[in-house]
Parts: structure tokens; sequence; C-alpha cells
């Protein structure tokens, strides 16, 4: 299958300073794809790249062509001067119908929410909005740039199962930028650990036992990470598209973690 | 109708508010307040220049306007501590179009009625100006609605939409030099941003959506024109201020009665 975004040998720089080198990059339909790195080392300008809103200082980025992209941004700052209900938002750029306004937000989670002001939801709430209003365009890839900042962990880790529900009923692929490490990798089909350049890349456990991930990330993740090698080694026998676990299962894996 | 000196006025006066009304949303939503100010005292300089060139008032303001918008826009991007060197910018511009000003012995120069507005004096050929000029910023803010507004909630939701914020800056910068050029003649060039921003605050408590309170500060804009006008003729005061004045009290009257609808 062919990427939907590419990138080659691309190198980002601000002014003299170089945040991002020699990074050859791929996502391709229906994956999930994490990228991890400490602050600084270009995670968040690697997405704007990608969006178009950074040029290469080298190299190119190639998207498919016609790509539908959903873009969940790192934090939504609202000026409180701007008036704005979520229906109102969500027809933004594009006005959509009711009917798909109210659909989106059912399947983000947020249904009911229509007439509320943006400004006064709840910070799980927002980003459910912000999630409906990505949905709109029918995505082929979903980026979330640091989408869960603002939540605590239960929050985070409700927002991604309902992110990897969302790729199981539309097939989506889904590119996210993240500090929950234990929580994001889990749902993760690959993890691109990123410092200035792609430091290492694989599957969420080979990136977990790599030096340089260790080096970045110290040894504080390994109890999170053997959650996540019991978490995956029971559906990985089975049907692989399924990330469903039944409720309580959940809840006992988080309370080992 | 349009032989009454009063009437021209009120034509003018709505002509301007309803310009200023939308672009005002903007200039709130996106903290310009300042952006206003320097363009709008830029203006100045470019009546300044028109006269010394013997080329239109209108067509000098609109130029400088434009040249200091985009000058601002440009080094605003560039550097983050913008609000000192919008400051320094206003400012400035006023000062060098006061002094260039200064240097036209030839031509007489009303100075106080491009500072604060001759809107009694308005001619037919100012209401077309005026009236061409708002109906030339409402066309180009509703064409670009939809991408402006979506580029003022965040840049990078605009990218990822396929909208270029910096163009929908640029364009927001020319419609601005546009309603300076066409709102010197109503309330001069200190009083522009007053008019930009004083409707646009005063609809804020009671609007749901972009859009409604687009619509509210074009109405109250509107009515303070009137009403400062009234007033400006009762008791023979300077018009231009009037208007703002009415803004003003419009402004005090709906912050009280959003506080008390919270409350």
């Amino acid at each position: 299958m062919s990427a939907l975004i590419e990138t080659h040998d691309l190198t980002l720089r601000f002014g003299d300073r170089t945040v991002l080198r020699d990074v050859d990059f791929a996502i391709r339909p229906g994956e999930i794809v994490t990228v991890v790195g400490p602050n600084g080392s270009g995670k968040s300008s690697l997405m704007r790249a990608l969006i178009g809103g950074l040029k290469p200082a080298a190299g190119r980025v190639t998207r498919a062509r016609g790509l539908r992209v959903g873009y969940v941004p790192q934090k939504l700052v609202l000026d409180r001067t701007l008036p704005m209900t979520v229906r109102r938002f969500l027809s933004l750029p594009r006005r959509v119908t009711d009917e798909a306004a109210r659909e989106a937000l059912a399947r983000a989670g947020a249904a009911g929410t229509g007439q509320q002001q943006l400004a006064t939801l709840s910070g799980g709430q927002f980003q459910r909005v912000l999630l409906a209003r990505a949905l709109l365009d029918r995505p082929q890839l979903l980026i979330l740039d640091e989408a869960t900042a603002g939540l605590d962990q239960p929050g985070a880790a409700a927002f991604y199962r309902l992110i990897e529900d969302v790729r199981h009923d539309t097939g989506c692929a889904v590119l996210m930028v993240s500090h929950d490490l234990h929580v994001v990798m889990s749902a993760s089909d690959r993890v691109i650990c990123l410092n200035g350049h792609v430091c290492c890349e694989g599957t969420p456990q080979v990136v977990s036992e790599a030096p340089v991930y260790r080096a970045l990330f110290g040894e504080g993740t390994r109890g999170a990470l053997a959650l996540y090698r019991h978490h995956h080694d029971h559906h990985h026998h089975g049907d692989a598209q399924s990330h469903d676990h039944p409720q309580a299962e959940r809840h006992a894996e988080q309370a080992e973690a | 109708m349009l032989d009454d000196f009063m009437v021209r006025a009120a034509l003018a006066g709505m002509g301007a508010a309803l310009a200023a009304a939308p672009l005002g949303c903007f200039v709130v939503w996106r903290r310009m307040a300042y952006f206003g100010d320097a363009t709008a005292h830029a203006a100045i300089l470019g009546v300044a220049l028109a006269l010394a060139f013997s080329i239109s008032v209108f067509t000098g303001a609109l130029a400088v306007a434009l040249l200091m918008g985009l000058a601002v826009t440009m080094l605003s991007a560039r550097d983050h501590a913008a609000d000192t060197l919008l400051g320094v910018m206003a400012h400035s511009a006023l000062a060098v179009g006061l002094v260039a000003a200064s240097f036209l012995t030839n031509v007489r120069i009303d100075l106080m009625a491009y500072l604060f507005g001759d809107i009694l004096a308005v001619s037919r050929a100012d209401l077309a100006v005026i009236w061409g000029g708002a109906a030339l910023v409402l066309c180009l803010v509703g064409w670009r609605w939809q991408a402006m507004l979506t580029a003022t909630l965040n840049p990078e939701l605009a990218r990822a939409a396929g909208i270029d914020p910096r163009r929908e800056q640029l364009i927001l910068t020319l419609a601005l030099a546009v309603v300076v050029a066409v709102a010197i003649k109503v309330v001069g060039a200190l009083l522009i941003t007053a008019l930009l921003i004083i409707p646009a605050a005063s609809a804020r408590p009671f609007a749901r959506t972009p859009e409604t309170m687009a619509l509210l500060a074009a109405g109250i804009g509107i009515a303070a024109a009137l009403a400062g006008l009234g007033a400006s003729v009762s008791f023979d005061t300077p018009a231009g201020p009037s208007i703002v004045a009415a803004a003003a009290a419009g402004f005090t009257l709906s912050t009280a009665l959003g506080a008390l609808r919270r409350g």
C-alpha cells in the first residue's frame, strides 16, 4: 500500500537553528503511528511540516493526491471576546449540515453539546469537540498533536480508546504526538522516537527496549511497558484488528500500572 | 434629499459604521487595537502627502495606511515584542504626519478636520467614496469570512484545512486600510480605532456566534453615529467625538446589562 504522507530527507530550520534533520517518514492507510520525544525534539515541527505549515529547509514532503487530513491541534486558546457555539465551530471552515454535525459529535462522544459555548466546555469535552470537527471531512489521516496535554490520566486513556474506536470504525490512519508514553504507545502499531532526528523506530516493544529510547526517557517507564507487553500479548494471537478489551480487564491492567 | 447636509452626514456615519462593524470584530478577536491605531495614524501622513502632491486625499490616506499595515504585519511576524513595536509605529506615524503637514505652507490644511473628522462637511463625492469603500470592505470580509474566522481561531487548524493564515491576514490589513481611508472624514484618524472596537465590544455580551456579534456591532455603530450627530446638532459639540462618546455610552450600558444577566 502506498503512503498517505511521506517525507524524504526532511530538514526543518528556524532561522539558524536546525530543529529536525534527514527525516524519512511515511504513514500508510489504517496505521496508528506515534511520535515520541523530549521537549524541543522537533515533534510539533514535524506535524506542522506535514500539514504544510512549515516549509522544508531541505528534502520534501509528499502527500497522496486529494488526501483528506483531520487535524486536532495541541490546544486551542479561545479569546474570550470571540463568541462561538460548538455547532458553529463545526462549520469552520466548511459549512456542514445539522445532521452531519450531530453525527460527528455523537461519534466523538460529545453528543448534545451543540448549543454550548466552546469557552464553557471542560478540557475533555473540548478535545472531543475538536475530534468531532476533525472527523467531519471523513479524513483518511487523523493527526493529533499532543491532543491530551490538558487531560488527566484517566481522561487521556479514555480519549485514546476513543481514537482506537474511530480507527476501527472508519479505517483512517492516525498520527499522534504525545507525552503520555505508556498510554499512547500501547495503542500504536509503530513508534518513532525523535530527538532532532529519528533516533529509533519500530513496534512499541522494539522502541521501548532500544538503548537510545532508554537514554532519552530513562528506566522509569519499565513498569508501564511491561504492562504494554501483557496488553498486546493476548490479542495479537487472535484478531489483530480488534483492540477492544473487556472493560473489567482494562481496569485490571490500569490497577497493575 | 442629499442637499441637506444632515442627511449626508447621517448617511456618511452609517456607511462608516457598517464597514467598521465586521472588521472591528476581527480587531477585537485578534487583539489588533494597536494595529488599528498605527494604520489610522499613518493616514495623517497620507493626507499631508496627498495635499503636497495634489492627489486625492482618499487615495493618499489609503496608500499610506496600507503601507503601514503591511509594514506592521511583516515586522510583528518576525518579532514577538509586537506590543512595543506597534506602540512605536502608531505614535511615530502620527508625529511624522503632523510634522509633514506643517511643511505644507502653500496649502491650507485644516488638521482638526483630519484628526477628529468633519462629517458635517461631507459632500456628495465623499458619500460616494464612503459607501463605495464600505461596499468593498463588506464584500472582502463576506468573501473571506469563513477562512478568516478559522485562521483567527487557530493558524494550524487553518493550515490543515488548506487555508493560508498569512493570506487572510493580508486581506484583513487591506480591508482595514480601506476602512481607515473611508472613516477619516467621519470620525478622524485619532478616533477610527474607537469606531472599530467600541461597537464590537458592546455587542459581545449579547452574541452567541461571530455572525450575531458582527450584526449587533453594525446596529450599535449605526445607532451611535445617528445619536452622536443628533447630540452634535443639539448641543453644538464636535460631531466625530460625539459619535464616539455615544458609542462609549452604549458600551457602558451593554457591559452593565451583560454583568446583570450573568450575575
